[in-house]
C-alpha cells in the first residue's frame, strides 16, 4: 500500500506533502444496480493540496467523491476504504457522516440555483451550517453570515441574509454556496463543477475566488471539471478520469508539457491553445463507453490511436511514469520509464 | 400584490355567476316543477296557478333576470314544497354536513399526509408498496360501494353500529370513515410524488451535504416544498367540505346538505338546488382563493411574481 497511484513521492513535492495525507480513497468502486461505475479508485489529497479531477461526463468524477461522502442514492453499493485523517468513512453511522460533512469535508456543486433550497432565506442556509458546525446561534450567526458573504463577494452581503436563491443571479449564488462550505471551517473543499452552469466572465472570477479562500484558509481542494483548461489553472495536482478509472495523474504544469496517456493527449489536442497561434482542434473520435457496455481491456481503447492487440483484452494498471506521474497506459510514450505497481490488475473480474 | 388578488376575486365572481346561470338554464331544460311537485294528477288550472304563482309562465330570460336581481338583493327565492326561503332551508342543514366532512378532512390529512411521506422516505419498500396499494384500491372503489360494504359488515353482520340515520356518535363514524377513505388516498398518493419530486432535487443533496441530519433534512428542507403542491389538492377539499358529500349522504340517509340537493333536484325545487350550488360555488372559489394566497406564503419565488406584477 505504499504506493498509492495519487500519492506524489515525497521528492517530487513540498515536504509538509509528505507526511500522513488528509484524505485517502483505496480501491473505491461503486455499482448502480450491478453496473460498476467506479472500478477501483485510489487517491489521496494532502493537507492544503489542490488537486483537479478531469474527465468527461459519466467517467466518475463526481459519483467518486458522492461516494466518498456517502452522498449516492441507496441504490448504489460503495466499497473500499475512505479514509480522513484515518478515520474510516465508509459505512459510518450517519451521525459520524454528518459531522464530517459540511464540517471537515464541505462540497458544492454544479449548478447553484438548483443547489439552494428555493424557498429558504439564503442566510438561513449559511446559518444552518454555523448552527451545527460552529455551535453558533442568534445574532452571532447572522454577523458570521455576513463576514462570509463579504469574504466571498457577494454584493451588498449586509443586506443579502434575507433574499431568497431566485432574487440572486447564478454567480452570487454560487458565492452563496462557497460562504456556506466556508461557514464550516472545512480541511477539504470539494467543488464539483463549480463554474460549469455560470457565464465565462463569471466562471474566471470564481475561480479566483476558490484560489484566494485556499490560499486564506489552508484548506484543500478538490475540484472536479470536464474541462482541463479550468483545472489546470487552479490546481497543483492533476487526475484524469476516463471509464470510472484513473488514467493519468501528474502536476499540472507537466501533465501540459508532456501528457503520457493518449487520453490526455487527446484532451489537449482538444482544447484552445492558451498562447501562440491559433492550430487547428482535434476532437476525440467516437464516444465514452456506457459503464454497461464497457470494453473488457482499457477503458479508452476503442477511441485510441495508438491501441495495441493488448489493449482490448487487459485494463493497464496506473504506473509511475517518472517522479510524481503515472499513467494507465500499456502503449502510451513513456513506457521506458515505466514501473508497473500492481494496482489494479484484478479490478475487472 | 393588490392586482394580483384583485384580478382573482374579479375571477372567483365570474365563476360563481356562470355556475349559478348554467345550473338555472339546465335545470329549467330538464324538467317541469309544476309536473314533478303537483304530480301527473293535478288539473290544468292547478298547474297553472302553480306556474303563475313562481313566475314559471315568464320567458325564461325574465326569470333569469329576476333571480339575478333577487340575489343582489339578498333573496334567494323560496323553497317551491315547503314554501320556506330556499337560503334557511340549505343553510339549516349545513351543521349536519360538516359534522361528517370536517372530521373526514381531518381523515384524511391526518392519515394521507403521514402516509405519503412515509412510503416516499422509503420508496419501493414493503411499506411503500403496501401504502400504494392501499391507496389506489382506496381511491378506485366509489364511496357507495365502500359504504355499503361497510353497512353490510359491521352495521348488519356484527352490529356494531348503525346502518344509517342520526341521534348518536355512533352514527358518524361509517359515514366519516366512507367520506375520508378516498381522500385520504388520493392525498397518499399525491403527497407521495409531491415528496418524491422534491427529495430528488439537488438542493437535499446540498442539504444533506452540509451535514445535517436526515431528519432535519426532511423536515426543514423537503417538508416546505413539498406543501407547495399540497396546499392545491387540501383547498380542494377544503372547498367540498359542503357538496363533497352529496353520495354518503344518500347512503346513510344523513339529513345533510347532499340529501337536501337530491330530493330538492328530483322534485325540481329551482330555488333551492340553485341556491345550493350557488353555495357550493362560493365554498370553491373561496378556498381556492385562500390556496393562491397561501402560495405567496409557501413561495417566496411566486410572491415576488406577484408584488411585481402590481402597483
Amino acid at each position: 500500500m505504499a504506493n498509492l497511484a495519487g500519492t506524489a513521492p515525497a521528492s517530487a513535492l513540498p515536504a509538509a506533502w509528505s507526511s500522513q495525507p488528509l484524505l485517502t480513497i483505496e480501491g473505491l468502486t461503486v455499482d448502480f444496480s450491478g453496473v460498476q461505475v467506479i472500478r477501483g479508485i485510489d487517491l489521496t489529497v494532502a493537507r492544503g493540496e489542490s488537486i483537479g479531477i478531469v474527465g468527461e461526463s459519466g467517467s466518475g468524477k463526481s459519483v467518486t467523491w458522492l461516494a466518498a461522502l456517502g452522498l449516492l442514492p441507496r441504490t448504489a453499493t460503495v466499497s473500499g476504504s475512505i479514509r480522513l485523517d484515518g478515520e474510516e468513512l465508509r459505512g459510518a453511522a450517519a451521525m459520524r457522516l454528518d459531522r464530517i460533512r459540511g464540517g471537515r469535508v464541505a462540497m458544492i456543486f454544479q449548478d447553484p440555483s438548483s443547489a439552494l433550497n428555493p424557498v429558504i432565506r439564503i442566510g438561513r442556509q449559511v446559518g444552518e451550517v454555523l448552527a451545527r458546525h460552529q455551535g453558533l446561534s442568534g445574532s452571532s450567526i447572522r454577523a458570521e453570515a455576513k463576514r462570509l458573504f463579504e469574504l466571498v463577494g457577494l454584493p451588498d452581503a449586509g443586506r443579502r441574509f434575507d433574499a431568497y436563491p431566485h432574487e440572486l443571479s447564478g454567480g452570487q449564488n454560487q458565492r452563496v454556496m462557497i460562504a456556506t462550505a466556508l461557514a464550516g471551517k472545512p480541511d477539504v473543499l470539494v467543488a464539483d463543477e463549480p463554474t460549469t452552469a455560470l457565464d465565462a466572465t463569471i466562471q474566471a472570477q470564481i475561480l479566483d475566488l476558490l484560489t484566494t479562500v485556499r490560499r486564506e484558509t489552508g484548506m484543500a481542494l478538490v475540484l472536479i471539471s470536464h474541462d482541463l483548461g479550468v483545472v489546470s489553472e487552479t490546481c497543483e495536482r492533476i487526475m484524469v478520469m476516463y471509464g470510472g478509472l484513473v488514467v493519468e495523474t501528474a502536476p499540472s504544469e507537466s501533465i501540459f508539457a508532456s501528457p503520457r496517456h493518449p487520453y490526455t493527449q487527446g484532451l489537449l489536442a482538444a482544447l484552445p491553445p492558451f498562447e501562440g497561434a491559433l492550430r487547428r482542434l482535434i476532437p476525440i473520435e467516437g464516444q465514452v463507453p456506457e459503464p454497461a457496455t464497457m470494453p473488457p481491456g482499457c477503458p479508452f481503447a476503442p477511441r485510441c490511436p495508438q491501441r495495441m492487440a493488448v489493449c482490448e483484452v487487459t485494463i493497464p494498471p496506473l504506473a509511475q511514469t517518472e517522479a510524481g506521474r503515472f499513467s494507465a497506459c500499456i502503449a502510451g510514450p513513456a513506457t521506458e520509464a515505466q514501473q508497473p505497481l500492481k494496482l489494479k490488475t484484478s479490478v475487472l473480474a | 400584490m393588490f392586482r394580483f388578488f384583485a384580478i382573482r376575486v374579479l375571477r372567483a365572481v365570474l365563476t360563481v355567476a356562470l355556475v349559478v346561470t348554467f345550473a338555472f338554464i339546465v335545470l329549467r331544460l330538464s324538467g317541469d316543477p309544476a309536473r314533478s311537485i303537483m304530480g301527473d294528477d293535478a288539473s290544468p288550472e292547478a298547474m297553472a296557478a302553480f306556474r303563475r304563482e313562481w313566475d314559471l309562465d315568464q320567458p325564461l330570460w325574465m326569470q333569469y333576470l329576476h333571480y339575478f336581481a333577487a340575489i343582489f338583493q339578498g333573496e334567494f327565492g323560496r323553497s317551491m314544497r315547503g314554501g320556506g326561503p330556499a337560503l334557511d332551508l340549505v343553510l339549516g342543514r349545513i351543521p349536519a354536513t360538516l359534522m361528517l366532512t370536517l372530521p373526514a378532512l381531518l381523515m384524511k390529512l391526518a392519515i394521507g399526509i403521514p402516509a405519503g411521506i412515509y412510503a416516499a422516505l422509503h420508496r419501493d419498500s414493503a411499506i411503500d408498496r403496501a401504502v400504494m396499494v392501499t391507496a389506489v384500491a382506496g381511491y378506485t372503489v366509489p364511496s357507495f360501494v365502500l359504504g355499503l360494504v361497510l353497512v353490510q359488515v359491521l352495521a348488519i353482520w356484527f352490529a356494531w353500529l348503525p346502518t344509517g340515520g342520526t341521534g348518536s356518535l355512533q352514527h358518524l363514524i361509517l359515514p366519516i370513515i366512507t367520506l375520508g377513505v378516498g381522500g385520504a388516498a388520493v392525498l397518499a398518493r399525491f403527497v407521495r410524488s409531491a415528496m418524491l419530486e422534491v427529495l430528488g432535487q439537488p438542493y437535499i443533496r446540498t442539504a444533506s451535504a452540509k451535514g445535517i441530519p436526515w431528519a432535519a433534512v426532511v423536515r426543514g428542507h423537503a417538508l416546505p416544498n413539498a406543501a407547495i403542491p399540497t396546499v392545491t389538492i387540501v383547498g380542494f377539499m377544503v372547498g367540498n367540505l359542503i357538496a363533497g358529500s352529496v353520495v354518503v349522504e344518500s347512503v346513510f340517509s344523513w339529513p345533510g346538505v347532499g340529501n337536501l340537493l337530491v330530493v330538492s333536484v328530483t322534485a325540481r325545487d329551482l330555488a333551492v338546488v340553485q341556491c345550493i350550488l350557488l353555495l357550493v360555488a362560493v365554498a370553491m372559489v373561496l378556498s381556492n382563493l385562500i390556496v393562491d394566497f397561501l402560495y405567496g406564503f409557501l413561495d417566496p419565488r411566486l410572491a415576488e411574481a406577484n408584488s411585481s406584477g402590481g402597483h
